[in-house]
């Protein structure tokens, strides 16, 4: 009876009992990688950065894995639901070129510094107040967000499956600790790695029979201008105004905006998908594991916007949005579960259950490590005890583990309390990423920048972004300026916030570098272009080279636009 | 990441193949009793080609990469 209680009577889908098999049979299988895992996280090494012994498949898997969560998954196909084949940028322009720029550019000073994270590198590039700034806001940002990962995920359990949201917090935050706790950054790459092959094998069947069931891809295009607009199945020639495309954009803010800095900023300097790479076992593999990333992040459209679009083609009901669902009705974020119900029968939807919890998980999982590694390494070790032996930050590592869990539960009950806390925490984690990027970059790119200069331009940068966001919470009008027009949706919003924040940071870091002393070129010695010898990855024949790989994907990148104009 | 131990992707090949064979022994249990309210495109028995599909990947890689054997 008390199992009962848990389910309450509205729910999206219902789940047979080979479903609740397949359910339960994922749990005690990340459970046992994790306690068969523990007698390989002995050191800081092997706890904190997995033994740098990860392969090119297992670091570029998992580093895209650390991106693809159930809250990508859902969000992103209620986005091409209600913004059409628009959202599909996210994951092409706005991260392919990105991803590239990281395994050719960047990769190598990450890789060659030997830094355990990003602060760590700021920490060699600017000195100690630039790493403790970007380490602690990090640190507070990445632990809320898992409590937000944990806190949705309890919230669509409970609307599609009808779970108790306590049952679905602490069964998820209890597995999540003991397995991180047990086998540190290897065990959270091995579920990574894991929950990609899951979620494939969840949701590639639903693209496939809405496919089938529209009569192809011509007819879906036909099905959906007669719904929506032409508009929505198309990626470029609507952005020519803001005002001739669903999500009320410029091509300007797509492509400078998310392409040029957010997805930049993101992928190259979000220590949460940095780590994986940085856990790579040779230069080499650390440049070819971002190819193979975005190699499959081209992918992920297939199963991610196609089912978006597919609802607005084929779904007897009409989604709306979160704030306007009627009783009965649904949100623009149901769209991939109710494919999921449309089409999979027994077995089948508990895969793809199955696949949305390890994606929930998997990121919490993903943020409590990285949230573990700079806490021990940037706050812990660097401020607070700096000797003690490596055991006692391994120990201090699975404790953080647990602590970081709780955190987060706290949040997550944080967030029940007050709904609106949710959308504050995700706009307050995208306030430093667009500024760290421009840290960074003029850190790795630009010698004269000074240890000063890095610190102010990343402090500017940030406060910068939270007074455009708070200036448009206060007065919405003030829309018009930061986003350029008054009919930007949210997404643009972001987009241009981004820009100007980065704008602001590197002015100011450009300016306080000519106003104070530049390091030695010694100092710099392996951290800026140019003063940096980057080894080669060896005799290679060109189909084994980085750069062969990146050349194969950027022209399909380009062929995909251009077939989708 | 195999040589030191079970390798990633025997891990990976068992949750393939747990899973196909259930979603397969679902899909034939389905067929012989058809359920009175079906999914949409139900007569394709999606259930079963695909969980046949991942049980055979699944086996494929537990052979692949099973402790012991060097790949």
């Amino acid at each position: 009876m008390a199992a009962m209680a848990l389910f309450q009577a509205t729910r999206l889908v219902h789940l047979s009992p080979v479903d609740v098999v397949i359910i339960a049979f994922y749990f005690a299988l990340v459970l046992a990688i994790g306690f068969y895992l523990k007698s390989r996280a002995n050191t800081s090494e092997d706890f904190f950065m997995a033994g740098r012994e990860m392969t090119a498949w297992v670091a570029g898997l998992s580093f895209l894995s650390a991106n693809l969560g159930a809250l990508e998954l859902m969000g992103w196909a209620g986005s091409a639901y209600q913004y059409g084949i628009l959202a599909t940028h996210w994951y092409w322009i706005g991260a392919i070129p990105a991803m590239l720029f990281l395994a050719l550019i960047m990769m190598p000073f990450y890789y060659i510094s030997k830094t355990h994270s990003v602060p760590g590198y700021l920490k060699l590039r600017f000195g100690e107040s630039s790493r403790a700034l970007s380490a602690i806001s990090f640190a507070f940002m990445t632990v809320l967000m898992s409590g937000v990962n944990m806190f949705a995920m309890a919230k669509v359990m409970q609307i599609v499956l009808g779970w108790d949201i306590n049952f679905s917090i602490w069964v998820s935050s209890l597995t999540v600790a003991v397995y991180v706790a047990l086998g540190g950054l290897r065990s959270a790459i091995f579920n990574e790695v894991l929950q990609f092959f899951l979620i494939w094998a969840g949701a590639l069947l639903i693209p496939i029979l809405g496919l089938y069931e529209t009569g192809g891809w011509g007819n879906l295009k036909v099905l959906i201008t007669q719904r929506a607009s032409a508009q929505y199945v198309h990626l470029w020639s609507g952005l020519g105004s803001f005002t001739t495309n669903p999500m009320g954009i410029h091509w300007t803010g797509i492509v400078f905006g998310l392409g040029a800095i957010i997805s930049m900023g993101y992928w190259t300097t979000d220590f949460l998908v940095v780590q994986r790479v940085l856990t790579a076992k040779d230069l080499r593999s650390a440049e070819i594991a971002p190819i193979i990333g975005a190699g499959f992040k081209m992918l992920v459209p297939f199963i991610v916007i196609l089912p978006g679009l597919l609802g607005l083609a084929v779904l007897p009901v009409k989604l709306t949005a979160e704030s306007a669902v009627t009783a009965g009705g649904h949100s623009y974020n149901d769209v991939l579960p109710l494919m999921l119900a449309r089409y999979c029968g027994p077995g089948l939807l508990g895969l793809g259950i199955t696949a949305l919890i390890a994606g929930f998980m998997s990121g919490m999982a993903g943020n409590v490590s990285a949230f573990t590694t700079v806490w021990t390494y940037d706050i812990y070790r660097a401020l607070i005890k700096k000797d003690a032996p490596d055991h006692h930050y391994v120990n201090m590592g699975r404790w953080t583990t647990v602590i970081g869990v709780l955190i987060s539960v706290g949040t997550a009950y944080l967030v029940m309390q007050f709904a609106s806390i949710m959308d504050y925490v995700q706009a307050l984690f995208s306030f430093f990423i667009a500024p760290l990027f421009g840290t960074v970059i003029l850190g790795m790119l630009w010698k004269r920048a000074t240890g000063p200069a890095g610190f102010w331009g990343l402090l500017c940068g940030t406060l910068s972004s939270i007074s455009m966001w708070a200036w448009v919470k206060v007065d919405p009008s003030a829309l018009r300026y930061v986003a350029l027009s008054p009919n930007a949706k949210a997404l643009a919003q972001d987009m241009y916030q981004a820009l100007w924040s980065f704008l602001v940071c590197v002015t100011v870091t450009v300016a306080v570098s000519f106003a104070t002393k530049p390091k030695s070129a010694a100092e710099l010695t392996g951290l800026v272009y140019g003063l940096t010898e980057v080894p080669s990855v060896g005799d290679l024949p060109l189909y084994k080279k980085p750069i062969f790989w990146a050349a194969v994907v950027i022209v399909v990148l380009v062929i995909l636009n251009v077939l989708l104009w | 990441m195999h040589g030191s131990g079970i390798s990633i992707w025997f891990f990976i090949g068992l949750s393939l193949l747990v899973n196909g064979v259930l979603i397969a022994g679902a899909g034939i249990w389905e067929w012989a009793h058809p359920p009175l309210n079906p999914v949409v495109l139900f007569h394709l028995h999606a259930n079963l080609w695909w969980g046949v599909v991942l049980a055979a990947f699944g086996a494929l890689y537990c052979y692949k990469f099973v402790p012991g054997r060097e790949s």
